[in-house]
């Protein structure tokens, strides 16, 4: 059977697609690392790796033969897959989605290298390789149906990485982010189901014009012919074109269910115009959004559904956070911007002024509970919080400028945080403790790693020059024209990011070592290599990050063209020199 | 010539990737000399920069070198690139100057420390920094060494991290310094919002058209984070604590980087504080007067010879804001030079005695040190008569030229000057008469075998002897004798001309205030010396004062209090109400399944009641449907 289905795979041509290679390799790899036998532990780790690191050179690759002129889907691939149900195996990525792609591919690996399991390494690559592929095909999926598949299909792989190499509180902990998350996306599959019924509905009514051209047009035919009604016409030509017109009309009149985001996307055929206050006014489409963003909303996470994050985090093993932190978060606001903005512009321009609120709520109150957090991984936890509420103000402000920052910022707080869990957790393998009040002077001890926890911290601190910065700069800046008090707010936040983890930092790393601290072993060559990487984007995209702008900036600029076209939103014009330099216009929230 | 402009930068940053690279291998002394050199390079070709500018006449005398584009997005654009003009350059010179100096001078004072050169990475990145806030062509790269700088101070106030108290001292200067920059970059997106661009050459040329409120706005948001980086009310406390690290970077901090770049923005964006409501600046001059008046009554209570200083600093620095509120721009900048020459050598100086009486900072233990050092009592001297207003040294022009300004913009603010003036001078004239005259006091009960204290090394003194020349010189950059000799004001003028407050009152009133400002002086250094030479008069040093008013403290213990409490109290909501709420719908399902799972008891009759109820309530609802 597999023969059979590789070969008609090879003859549609979809295996030999960039895309879907990239979405394909680490599932693949994942049933090779399984079909390895147990004893053979070092293979595991090598196989797995090379699969990782295969994964991560295709994505590299895609980066590198992204064009960066094309605001829309390069790489696409769009075959049927299940043709009743209209479901399409349909691949593409956009400026958007192209640097998680290559955030997915390379993190991956470097997590891999970090550290070993400490048992059973088989299940553990195995499982990291389905999450991998998983991350990758959310972030390509063009099709509902797909997406929601790979969505769906991370939280496998997290859950059991958390339950069975997490520390003492794995199994409450990975319990509660897998209800949590299954929440959220059961809704979302309702949201999935019906704006494919109603697209129908509403490719049926838009059909209803040609329906009556080519009736008109069969009617005037019969006339000719001096025939009425059911009569059948006696020449068969004509007879066929009759025939050949009424299936016309029952095709357009019984489409097939689409699950294509692009079609839905572009024909916006679920659209809401109410203008009422009352829930009770609002047309499907608002409902439907509310439904993908309560998925959406638990991943980000977004205040008041964020408490499952500090739990997985704290109980993940090192590279489960890692993840987590640096991909799977971003599933949650990569959603928004492509079914929010992109699926639903209506709905995300209605709802935008609540989503703002949360997120700047986030801002503050993940920095606040970060500073007083008693746990190293907690506190980053929380430090996440605060990150991806920058995400969501950005997004929602709508403007070019922050949304893609907030783009920008997925990327760079994968980096950074991916960075910080890394150092925590070496932390962590020495000292066997992540309570912050048992570790002090590290600073003496281990140098090395206290540098790179500086740097890394002041990129997590937003520091100009350094990565972290260029994301949430763009993100108020751009977000200041639409949404002036939040901004001001939200820029408190950088106040607060500061002291959480200048003041962490200095519990951790400053001070005199009492006899636990003093010899605790500085970083070793294995993981300086992997953290390389890191602090070299973290210092290059700080400095120089205009080849990541220009390849996002055609995307978003063409997705903000598209909510304006399809909702009543305009994004203010920015001021240009000499020409309405006056107060700025009231804030819109 | 011009476009050498980006050498004064790159030269500190590629001391600062060498040493990170090399540092440890080059290590003590080779570290120290190539972070000299490469400070002194920069000072080099800023020179080389100043004299191209000079060979430039009017609007010709700025020049604009973009090196790449930093972030693009629509219609939001900021370049990397370099705006040489007098004000910039003047700002180079003296940082790489005076900054060379203090290089040099830390060579020797960092003998011994294992982190030499570490030290000396942290000195370059804080250079380069510094460079980058003052030579940026738009306001983004200055919030880029602003921020730098914030990183910078951090970093070296906590170097030697393991006493608890540095590395707070380094937190709280950095915490304290991006309350400030909020307001840095709130001004940002306003000016964004309204002009279209961050660019200085677009925001200045645009300023008079920008609406009063919004001008207003964006100069006070500016001058808040003014009062972080140059420790002003209400943001001041970091300063005093900064003299955790080491006396260098003390006197880096106060001389020559960081608190003087909260002038120099204000300077540089004085055309929108022109366009403000006329209230701004009044706001910033009363600040900043308050501030010095605050501060040096502080100042007379110390007994911690660099906690005086630093007192004293934010005293000076307020002087600076009295001349921005005044409008009097280059007055700032005038003072700003001669203050950084002669706190450099003050600061300096207090570390020469702290290194020659081992490490000991309280001057109570000092006393008559003249007679050991020698060069160090003879060039703090110097730095002690600038600062106290005594003609012809440097503070006295720069500090009359505030004053007189002050009185033409409201007399009362003049008289808060002249009487902070006054205290100046007696609180320097207590510290000299406390470290280098009078009894020997360092052989107490509690230190019998005190070592001898001993003069400094010549890369500790030569640094000494340069300052006090500068210290006492550099009033010729600006002398109040007609429009010829002002020539600080004359090379400034492309950049403040516009906004200058031009001076009103006749010579005689000048002359007159003059006199006020110098018999003030002499009247403080005169109590000084029946209190703490003659000692004929009891010393008046309120605990209240030694205590900083308790500002600090007050502050620390609503942080640590209230604030502290609040912070818990979030978490604890968290943990409780919204983790709570989690936990309780979880707890609900579970409770509901084991009630409900009773229902599902295996008798038959049990399943058959049900059905039939069931059958009976659906007969109900059908026939209701039908019949009605």
């Amino acid at each position: 059977m597999l023969p059979t289905l590789l070969a008609e795979l090879s003859a549609q041509n979809v295996v030999t697609t960039p895309l879907t290679q990239a979405v394909v390799l680490p599932f693949l790899g994942a049933i090779v690392v399984s079909l390895i036998p147990r004893g053979r532990a070092e293979l595991h780790r090598v196989v797995a790796l090379l699969f990782a690191v295969g994964t991560g050179a295709l994505t590299l690759s895609l980066l590198a033969g992204f064009d960066r002129q094309d605001s829309g889907f390069q790489f696409q691939v769009n075959r049927v897959w299940i043709s009743d149900f209209g479901i399409s195996w349909h691949l593409g990525i956009d400026g958007i989605s192209l640097f998680l792609v290559v955030l997915s591919g390379f993190l991956f690996p470097l997590a891999m290298v970090a550290v070993a399991p400490s048992h059973d390494p088989k299940p553990y690559y195995a499982w990291l390789l389905v999450l991998q592929g998983g991350c990758i095909g959310v972030f390509c999926a063009l099709d509902l149906f797909v997406f929601f598949v790979m969505f769906e299909i991370v939280l496998v792989p997290m859950y059991f990485l958390i339950l069975g190499w997490g520390y003492a509180d794995r199994v409450y902990a990975a319990l509660k982010f897998f209800i949590f998350t299954m929440f959220g996306s059961a809704l979302m599959l309702v949201g999935i189901v019906a704006l494919t019924f109603l697209n129908r509905d509403g490719v049926v009514e838009a059909n209803q014009a040609r329906v009556a051209t080519i009736q008109s047009e069969m009617a005037t035919v019969q006339a000719s012919q001096g025939l009425s009604g059911p009569d059948t016409p006696v020449d068969p030509a004509i007879a066929a074109s009759l025939a050949a017109g009424e299936a016309r009309i029952e095709r357009l009149l019984n489409p097939k269910l689409n699950f294509d985001l692009v079609t839905i996307a572009e024909s916006q055929t679920v659209t809401d115009t109410s203008t009422g206050a009352s829930p009770f006014d609002w047309g499907a489409a608002r409902w439907i959004f509310l439904a993908f963003a309560l998925a959406f909303a638990v991943k980000v996470p977004l205040f008041p559904l964020h408490t499952w994050l500090p739990d997985a985090h704290t109980q993940a093993p090192t590279a489960g956070s890692v993840i987590l932190a640096g991909v799977m978060l971003k599933l949650g606001t990569y959603g928004f911007v492509r079914f929010g903005l992109y699926l639903l512009p209506e709905p995300s321009v209605f709802f935008a002024p609540a989503l703002v609120t949360l997120g700047v709520i986030g801002i503050i109150y993940g920095a606040v509970v970060a500073t007083m957090q008693k746990d190293l991984k907690r506190l980053v936890a929380y430090s996440s919080v605060a990150h991806l509420g920058f995400i969501i103000l950005g997004i929602f402000a709508l403007t070019t400028v922050s949304i893609e920052g907030g783009v920008v910022q997925m990327f760079n707080h994968g980096i950074s945080t991916g960075a910080l869990f890394l150092l925590v957790g070496m932390i962590y393998e020495r000292r066997h403790t992540r309570d912050i009040s048992s570790l002090k002077g590290l600073q003496k001890s281990a140098p090395i790693l206290a540098a790179v926890f500086t740097l890394v911290m002041l990129s997590s601190i937003g520091l100009p020059g350094l990565n972290g910065f260029v994301g949430e700069f763009l993100v108020l800046v751009g977000s200041f024209l639409t949404r002036r008090w939040f901004t001001v707010v939200a820029a408190a936040g950088v106040v607060l990011a500061a002291l959480y983890l200048l003041w962490a930092f200095q519990r951790v790393f400053h001070g005199e070592p009492d006899e636990e601290n003093a010899d605790m072993a500085d970083m070793n060559w294995r993981e300086g290599l992997v953290m390389a990487p890191l602090l070299v984007l973290i210092v290059f995209l700080g400095v120089y990050p205009k080849p990541m702008l220009d390849r996002i900036e055609p995307a978003v600029a063409r997705l903000v063209s598209h909510v304006e076209n399809h909702s009543d939103y305009t994004e203010p014009a920015v001021a240009t020199t000499g020409v309405g330099v006056d107060a700025p216009g009231e804030d819109g929230g | 010539m011009l476009d050498l402009v980006w050498l004064v930068p790159a030269l500190p940053l590629a001391g600062f990737l060498i040493l990170v690279v090399l540092g440890r291998r080059m290590g003590e002394p080779g570290a120290g000399w190539l972070a000299t050199a490469m400070c002194g390079g920069a000072f080099v070709a800023s020179a080389i920069v100043m004299a191209g500018l000079i060979g430039e006449q009017g609007e010709n005398r700025r020049h604009l070198l973009t090196l790449f584009e930093w972030m693009k997005v629509g219609g939001f654009r900021v370049e990397v690139g370099f705006l040489a003009d007098p004000l910039s350059i003047t700002m180079a010179l003296f940082i790489t100057g005076i900054g060379t100096l203090i290089h040099l001078y830390s060579i020797s004072y960092m003998h011994g420390d294992p982190k030499f050169s570490k030290f000396f990475i942290y000195m370059n990145l804080f250079v380069f920094s510094m460079l980058m806030l003052v030579l940026g062509s738009n306001m983004l790269v200055t919030f880029l060494g602003w921020e730098g700088v914030g990183a910078c101070s951090y970093l070296l106030i906590a170097f030697w991290f393991s006493k608890d108290a540095n590395a707070s001292a380094g937190k709280k200067a950095f915490v304290t310094n991006r309350i400030g920059d909020w307001g840095f970059m709130c001004a940002m997106f306003l000016t964004f919002a309204t002009v279209g661009s961050l660019d200085y050459s677009v925001v200045l040329e645009q300023a008079p058209l920008i609406a009063p409120a919004t001008a207003t706005a964006i100069a006070l948001l500016l001058f808040l984070g003014a009062c972080g980086k140059s420790a002003q009310l209400p943001l001041f406390v970091w300063l005093p604590d900064a003299m955790a690290g080491p006396t260098p970077v003390s006197a880096l901090i106060h001389a020559a980087t960081m608190v003087t770049a909260g002038v120099y923005l204000m300077t540089r964006v004085s055309p929108i504080l022109t366009q403000s409501y006329d209230w701004a600046p009044s706001i910033i001059a009363w600040v900043g007067v308050i501030t010095a008046l605050f501060a040096a009554t502080i100042a007379l209570a110390q007994t911690d010879i660099k906690k005086v200083l630093a007192y004293s600093t934010v005293s000076q620095l307020g002087f600076m804001f009295l001349a921005i509120g005044s409008g009097a721009y280059v007055a700032a900048i005038f003072h700003m030079i001669t203050h950084a020459f002669f706190k450099a050598l003050l600061f300096l100086g207090a570390g020469s005695v702290i290194h020659g009486m081992h490490d000991e900072q309280d001057m109570r233990r000092m006393g008559n040190l003249k007679k050991y050092m020698p060069i160090t009592a003879a060039t703090f001297i110097v730095g002690w008569l600038a600062i106290a207003g005594v003609p012809p040294f440097a503070g006295f022009w720069s500090k009359d030229e505030i004053l007189l300004s002050a009185y033409e913009k409201n007399p009362a603010l003049w008289f808060v000057g002249l009487v902070t003036a006054l205290l100046t001078a007696f609180y320097m004239s207590r510290q000299v008469f406390m470290v280098f005259f009078g009894e020997e006091r360092w052989r107490d009960a509690d230190h019998p075998d005190a070592p001898e204290p001993h003069e400094s090394p010549w890369k500790m003194t030569l640094p000494l002897v340069v300052l006090a020349g500068l210290a006492t010189m550099a009033g010729i950059l600006n002398l109040p004798f007609g429009n010829r000799t002002h020539f600080l004001e004359r090379w400034l003028e492309p950049v403040v001309g516009e906004s200058e407050h031009t001076v009103t009152a006749a010579a005689s009133a000048q002359i007159g205030l003059a006199a006020l400002a110098v018999a003030g002086s002499l009247v403080g250094i005169a109590v000084a010396y029946r209190i703490y030479y003659q000692r004929k008069m009891e010393p008046v040093e309120p605990a209240i004062m030694a205590q900083g008013w308790k500002y600090d403290t007050s502050i620390a213990a609503f942080m640590g209090g209230p604030g502290r409490e609040a912070f818990e109290a979030t978490a604890t909501f968290d943990g409780t109400v919204i983790d709570g709420a989690v936990n309780g719908v979880a707890t609900l399902v579970r409770g509901s399944g084991v009630h409900l799972r009773k229902v599902q008891n295996g008798f038959v009759r049990t399943y058959a009641l049900g059905v039939a109820v069931g059958v009976v309530a659906l007969l109900a609802y059908f026939l209701s449907r039908v019949t009605f």
